[in-house]
């Protein structure tokens, strides 16, 4: 594929939030519209996620995750919507410009004229709930584990027990159970369930796998690999209660424990992140504090369904493709200003063509060398004169200024750049 | 004999806590439905439960080597393990299309396995 310099609106990531982004950049206008997706297919975590219940609220049917983010995939093809797959993005600038690094294409720099982030989140890991225990083989996370079953085709373990009662962790119960390992207890320290109460019913009651509330790991055992955890029984300020300890022999250890938002791209961007939700500060329009960078879905904060992701990557996408235009607009009607012969620079840099409607613009500059006699200071566009004056004299040390007013509006409306020179008499 | 037992309906994501009157198959009451699936939902889950299933098939030549496809309706709950069994024996071969049948007629409870995404031909 090969790439544009410059596109209406670039979409960092391609999950749900990220294809509805893109599908509504089109619907509402914007013409070059990129996805850039570090996996090596479009969809995002959707693809793992195997079981059915998305859909239920935009599409009114059940679908399994999969079939949910081709739907949209199929929908951003048809419209056009280009993506550079397998490729990471390193840097995103406030002025929005996109470095990233990829097999094919090696390093790319593009220019955007609305981004859309759409990084979704990650799982907290073993580290960040600080797990007491030796550091043996089989403690994950219930996305990696989830990636391994549904898409890679590899058992982690053989007998489970999953901390978090998160919809990932209840939904992997019974996964494995499926695969044929046992689920001996899933584990909330919390007094009440995390994840969606019908995942409790299909996940772990159907299957008879014991949830216990108030309850968490106190410490893994095991050297080479988990051997057993140690659960136990905590109070409200999830202190664990002595003599309420169990060990359970397990070789594997999931951690359901949490979503955070992926937001090292918006921080590197400038974007305000807000403490509470991990994500970015957005309005209505889901534009961040900076101008011209949107965010929509997880990367915001942590949707429990899928269908409200993809609800803010519309909003997201037809606000994105409006800034865009409008700064499609802003380009034709802003033409730079540019230094010709023996000029050092032209202020303004650039000239918004509308103001010269109704008045007049002054140029000034320096010159590069002194000229000792008369001289013509002209303005010209890519073909015509537009106006010049004459000067006595110019040295670098005196700054001159030309004035353009309505009068030449006309000519002006048709050009695309001015160039300032100075002309021997 | 009459009973009351609390039943969370699994329709959809709200998850509404039902308190149902029953005489063994016979649904009497139910309350704290949010809509009017969750008496359907009750009737269903004590005559005939059914769930959807989700899994995997082997599939060979593709840009990965599972298949995830899942059941067309949901399918009655006491044989999903059947089911399940019956499905790691299957191997297809990529490409596949998403909502191809996989396996028709599973069981023979008249209903389907389906891909549920594109599989392509690897290439390269």
């Amino acid at each position: 594929m090969a790439l544009k310099d410059k596109y209406d609106v670039v979409i960092i990531g391609s999950g749900p939030g990220g294809l509805a982004a893109a599908i509504s950049a089109k619907k509402y206008g914007a013409e070059d519209v990129l996805i850039i997706e570090r996996d090596v297919e479009l969809g995002g975590i959707l693809l793992q996620c195997i079981h059915n219940g998305f859909g239920v609220e935009i599409f009114k049917e059940d679908l399994p995750g999969p079939s949910y983010a081709q739907r949209f995939i199929n929908e951003a093809m048809l419209l056009k919507v280009e993506a550079l797959l397998d490729t990471m993005v390193l840097d995103i600038t406030p002025q929005r410009r996109i470095f990233a690094s990829s097999k094919i294409n090696g390093f790319v720099d593009i220019q955007a004229r609305a981004i859309v982030l759409a990084m979704g989140c990650r799982e907290r890991t073993r580290a960040q709930v600080r797990l007491p225990g030796t550091r043996p083989a089989g403690v994950y996370t219930a996305g990696t584990a989830q990636r391994w079953v549904n898409v890679e085709g590899y058992m982690p373990g053989k007998r489970f027990v999953i901390l978090g009662s998160g919809d990932i962790g209840m939904i992997m119960a019974r996964r494995l159970t499926f695969e044929g390992a046992k689920v001996e207890r899933v584990l909330e320290v919390m007094p009440y369930l995390t994840g969606l109460t019908r995942n409790y019913v299909q996940c772990l009651l159907d299957y008879d796998i014991p949830l216990q509330l108030q309850h968490t790991v106190k410490r893994i055992l095991g050297h080479q690999r988990v051997e057993a955890i140690e659960a136990v029984r905590v109070n409200e300020k999830w202190e664990p209660i002595p003599g309420t300890e169990e060990i359970i022999p397990c070789d594997t250890l999931l951690l359901s424990v949490g979503l955070i938002p992926e937001n090292e791209l918006s921080k590197k961007a400038g974007v305000q992140l807000d403490a509470l939700t991990g994500g970015p500060v957005v309005d209505n329009n889901f534009e961040t504090s900076v101008p011209g960078i949107f965010a929509a879905g997880n990367v915001v904060h942590v949707y429990d369904l899928v269908d409200w992701v993809t609800e803010a990557g519309l909003a997201a996408g037809k606000s994105a493709a409006r800034f865009a235009l409008a700064e499609r607009r802003r380009e034709i009607r802003h033409i730079p200003l540019l230094a010709g012969h023996n000029v050092r620079y032209v202020v303004p840099h650039e000239l918004d063509k509308q103001t010269l409607m109704e008045e007049e613009v002054r140029l000034q500059f320096r010159v590069k060398q002194p000229v000792e006699e008369p001289v013509w200071v002209e303005v010209h566009s890519e073909n015509n004169l537009i106006t010049r004056k004459s000067e006595r004299y110019v040295r670098p040390g005196e700054m001159v200024t030309i004035v353009l007013t309505p009068r030449h509006y006309e000519e002006v409306e048709r050009a695309t750049s001015l160039t300032v020179s100075i002309v021997e008499r | 004999m009459e009973t009351t037992e609390k039943m969370i309906c699994i329709t959809c994501p709200k998850g509404c806590t039902l308190e149902v009157t029953h005489d063994g198959q016979t649904v009497l009451k139910v309350e704290g439905s949010g809509c009017k699936r969750g008496k359907d939902y009750v009737e269903r889950e004590l005559k005939d439960p059914r769930r959807m299933v989700a899994s995997t098939v082997r599939v060979r030549g593709g840009t990965h080597p599972l298949l995830p496809v899942y059941t067309s309706a949901p399918f009655p709950k006491p044989r999903i393990q059947e089911l399940l069994a019956e499905l790691r024996k299957i191997e297809i071969k990529a490409p596949v299309k998403m909502g191809e049948v996989v396996l028709a007629d599973a069981l023979g409870e008249g209903i389907d396995i389906l891909a549920s995404r594109d599989m392509p031909r690897m290439t390269g």
